[in-house]
């Protein structure tokens, strides 16, 4: 790695102590297929001196086999990883280069310039100082350049410069560089990156990357490796207030109670009042421990461990604040989410939505409009499909410390994974709380739901009943209400046709609307359950998630799903509603089964094989159940 | 606020701090998580990375060394000696299928040799002791396929990474969710070079096995490396003559595999120069690399780091 600094040579103590202190810029690169990303990284390597002998020796070799050059040296090999990307000719992923200059230390994030990757490119600007945008000098501003620019300015990259390439395929004009920099200029400023530095490039040819080139005595800008060491990123963070969320708390013995995070913001002292939230206590910071010492303060992006003065509960999740001057708390946002995955996005389906250190349940409860990416368009959405970007209202299922993302990355940024499947399905950025949190408390009542339980000695829960249309359900829950009943039991039985008539009259049976109708029907039987009812449900409730929604707001063990398993085939041969037959004649939509997906249960409490059992046989057995736990409860 | 000059961190201090927010998200949200441990230079930073991140609690996962009873000796000793000082668990696991058939670099080649001891050896230690999460010390600027690697890299249930199926990693949020049976590979010094990492060590006083520095030692010259006699077990061609060489290595594996660069570099700071000076790539000295093109690649897939 033939650095140039004579100093290495000379005197490499000298060296290492300058290099030491080296500071560190993370960039991203984003430009359309053939604009030359590769080819400009490549080169930012090669002119950093960063490429060894064997690999050059193995770059000029790749470049005749394989190369786009006509055999002569083609920089992209140097970055293009993965065989199969290799052989497309095309990046397909996020990758991430590594080179130093004297003044600083770089890591590039390559991200792909094809429309179906908008996921890549926002991963690979989340943790990004700087960003340069690469034009083709002979297409100018496309498409893509414009979706490439709302993703650097959404994710907040303030720091940017366009770079017009392959100037010597246009003669190195000026005319058509100013033409293209006045054409960005007018849309940038649309979306707020009314600061941007142009500069005209080949990445073939090395003009103006690491040295000035001689075709563009026109341009007295700076060239881009200058702008690289110089610009400065040095954010405002640590002039904010103290921020650390709790990663892992820290306790070796009984004598010692650490809290372990990274500072998101601000700068924290022994001896500053700090407030837990989300829970509001307060206390002093007693030391900051770090091996091998103690220290004096520590600054954003440090990772240390704090003590506090006093005995407060501190749990992963929270975060420390400064106590003069806290976060807020809520628990419902306008957020702008990138969704990424395959399935698409339904409002209403509870996730799992990690921020910080914190993992709560969330959902989307409106969309409010999508974003066209390409024209900054608003449109009506119903669902997020992958790559799409929306406003939207969420609700999480309790509240969190936070701020917007605009001022802090770390606590506005979150992430939306699946409670099933266990993907990363989208990534947000909170915007702002939503007003109505603030304004609705939970009411605290005297009467608790253990003792109007008591009252009518049985527990109150829900008993789920899940399985096709015309499996039985309604018949079973109709029969087991009734032994329960006779047995001296509280219960209600909601059934899911009697709800479509007035509580869900407004919801139909597309996807989103079923995972709609089965979360109001699981929020109904929690509130029947804290009044201390047996609830009996019957809804197809074909999918996994909501089921285990249900599950989830209810306490361990009031939930039990009971699987009314039946054929496909045999509750075809009954259809005793004739769904079927207009199903299959397609005068009815999204029926399950038919031309809507059923997701059986994997660990009921309970599984009814109809095709053995008559439903009285399966009521006594739900009943039998039902009271055999009841009897060990009360034991 | 008190007015306060910005202390700027370096980018040493930036990797620290990321690391060490990495190795905590892990211990915070894996059930039984383990660091792999091979020896060498990146896994003493490792080592050095774990005991900062929780002190002063001991690190709440073992070591687990994966070992091809073909390690130089000097690497022995060091382990057993480090394990204790930093008050971890080591645990040792050596392939009982590899070492019933007596599997060897010399009579079975550096492919299987590698593929018995190191991968196999990799997947029966997760699969015993049920790890969810192991760290290892690769860093993307190692080799062009590593590049891509996520810092937590997802693992089927048969240990397999697909290079498509991986979870977009944003900001520092790790999604650490999976299924009984899945695990992660978790690199926490991704973002590190080699440079980095020497000065790291430089700075932070950081113990390595002695062969990175230049001494005295026996070698053969062998398809064009520098082949260390470590022990008796090593197998002399027809007119092959040990030479004492000054030399050092820049990676160190099973000794037989690893070749030795002449040099007269026996201070840090000395190794830094040289490898700051020199032409060729670090990962030259591994013979296991020239096997075939992206052959990293494709070892990775199948359960190799």
């Amino acid at each position: 790695m033939a650095h140039q600094s004579a100093l290495i040579a000379e005197d490499i103590e000298a060296y290492l102590e300058a290099h030491q202190n080296k500071s560190l810029l993370r960039f991203i690169t984003c430009g359309s297929v053939d604009d030359g990303k590769s080819t400009l990284i490549g080169r930012l390597l090669y002119d950093s001196k960063m490429i060894f002998e064997d690999q050059m020796a193995a770059l000029e070799a790749d470049s005749k086999r394989v190369g786009t050059q006509g055999g002569a040296i083609d920089f992209a090999l140097l970055v293009d990883g993965l065989a199969a990307e290799r052989e497309q000719g095309i990046t397909i992923d996020v990758a991430y280069r590594f080179f130093s200059t004297d003044k600083r230390k770089f890591i590039v994030a390559d991200t792909p310039g094809h429309e179906q990757y908008t996921r890549n490119m926002v991963t690979g600007a989340s943790t990004a100082d700087a960003a340069v945008i690469l034009i083709d000098a002979r297409k100018g501003v496309l498409t893509q350049t414009r979706r490439h620019s709302y993703l650097v300015s959404l994710l907040g990259i303030r720091n940017v410069v366009l770079a017009v390439n392959k100037m010597d395929l246009v003669g190195w004009d000026q005319a058509t560089f100013d033409a293209i920099v006045a054409d960005y200029r007018a849309f940038a400023e649309k979306i707020g990156l009314s600061v941007f530095t142009p500069i005209p490039i080949s990445g073939l040819g090395g003009d103006n990357i690491a040295v000035k080139s001689e075709h563009t005595a026109w341009f007295d800008g700076p060239i881009l490796m200058d702008w690289l060491e110089s610009v400065e990123v040095e954010d405002s963070l640590q002039a904010q207030p103290f921020r650390m969320p709790v990663q892992w708390v820290n306790r070796p013995n009984l004598d010692f109670r650490g809290f372990s995070g990274q500072l998101a913001s601000g700068v924290v002292k022994p001896g500053d009042r700090v407030k837990v939230l989300p829970s509001g206590r307060e206390s002093r910071v007693s030391r900051i421990v770090t091996l091998p010492g103690d220290l004096d303060q520590a600054v954003a992006g440090q990772s240390v461990t704090i003590t506090l003065a006093d005995e407060v509960d501190v749990s992963r999740g929270d975060v420390l604040v400064a106590a003069d001057s806290p976060c807020a708390v809520a628990g419902q946002f306008e957020a702008t989410l990138v969704w990424m995955d395959d399935e698409p996005l339904p409002p209403g389906r509870s996730y799992l939505l990690k921020i910080g250190a914190r993992l709560v349940g969330a959902s989307v409860t409106e969309i409010k409009h999508r974003v066209n990416v390409n024209t900054l368009e608003h449109t009506a959405a119903k669902r997020l499909e992958l790559n799409e970007i929306a406003h939207v209202n969420i609700s999480l299922d309790q509240a969190i410390p936070f701020e917007a993302y605009a001022d802090n990355r770390d606590l506005g940024g979150f992430i939306l994974i699946d409670r099933i499947s266990n993907r990363t399905v989208g990534a947000g950025l909170l915007n702002f709380a939503l007003r109505r949190a603030d304004n609705i408390h939970w009411q605290h009542t005297d009467v608790s739901k253990a003792s109007r339980a008591a009252l009518k000695s049985q527990r109150g829960r829900v008993v789920w009943l899940t399985g096709l249309s015309g499996a039985g359900k309604s018949t079973i829950a109709n029969l087991v209400e009734k032994r329960l009943h006779a047995l001296g039991r509280h219960t209600y039985l909601l059934d899911g046709d009697n709800v479509r008539h007035g509580l869900n009259k407004d919801l139909g049976f597309t996807e989103e609307d079923r995972v709609e109708n089965i979360r109001r029907v699981a929020e109904v039987a929690k509130l029947m359950v804290d009044a201390g009812l047996i609830v009996l449900t019957a809804f197809i409730s074909p999918f996994r998630a909501e089921r285990q929604l249900a599950r989830e707001i209810l306490a361990d063990g009031e939930f039990v799903e009971v699987f009314v398993d039946t054929p496909l085939a045999v509750a075809e041969s009954r259809d005793v509603k004739g769904l079927y037959k207009k199903a299959r004649s397609g005068q009815l939509k999204n029926f399950t089964g038919i031309d809507s997906p059923y997701e059986a249960p994997e660990a009921a409490e309970l599984v009814i094989d109809t095709t053995k059992v008559d439903p009285v046989a399966a009521a006594e057995q739900i009943v039998a159940w039902l009271e055999g736990e009841e009897i060990s409860y009360e034991i | 606020m008190p007015l306060i000059t910005p202390a700027r961190l370096t980018h040493l201090q930036r990797l620290e701090a990321e690391s060490i927010h990495i190795m905590r998200e892990v211990a915070a949200e894996c059930e039984n998580p383990v660091m792999l441990y091979s020896i060498g230079k990146d896994s003493a930073v490792m080592l050095h990375l774990a005991a900062k991140a929780f002190y002063p609690s001991k690190p709440p996962f073992p070591l687990l060394h994966v070992d091809t009873t073909w390690k130089f000796k000097a690497m022995y000793e060091l382990r057993d000696k480090i394990a204790q000082q930093l008050g971890f668990d080591l645990l040792v696991h050596k392939n009982p299928e590899a070492e019933a058939r007596g599997i060897n670099p010399f009579d079975h080649g550096s492919a299987l040799h590698t593929d018995l001891w190191k991968t196999e050896g990799l997947k029966q230690a997760l699969a015993k002791y049920g790890f969810d999460a192991a760290f290892g010390g690769a860093r993307r600027d190692e080799e062009k396929s590593r590049a891509k690697e996520r810092v937590f890299s997802f693992r089927s249930a048969e240990q397999r990474w697909d290079p498509k199926n991986q979870r977009p990693e944003l900001w520092k949020l790790y999604n650490t969710r999976k299924h009984p049976g899945e695990s992660l590979r978790v690199f926490p010094i991704s973002n590190w070079t080699e440079l980095d990492v020497w000065q790291y060590i430089h700075l932070e006083n950081i113990p390595i096995v002695p062969l990175y520095f230049s001494a005295p030692r026996p070698v053969v010259e062998r398809d064009g490396a520098l082949i260390m006699v470590d022990d008796e077990r090593f197998r002399l061609r027809d007119g092959e003559e040990p030479q004492i060489k000054s030399v050092r290595f820049r990676t160190l594996g099973c000794y037989p595999l690893t070749g030795a660069v002449e040099s007269t570099a026996s201070t840090l700071p000395e190794i830094i120069q040289e490898m700051l000076l020199t032409t060729t790539s670090e990962r030259q000295g591994r013979v296991i690399d020239h096997d075939q093109s992206a052959s990293m690649e494709k070892k990775k897939q199948e359960g190799y780091f």
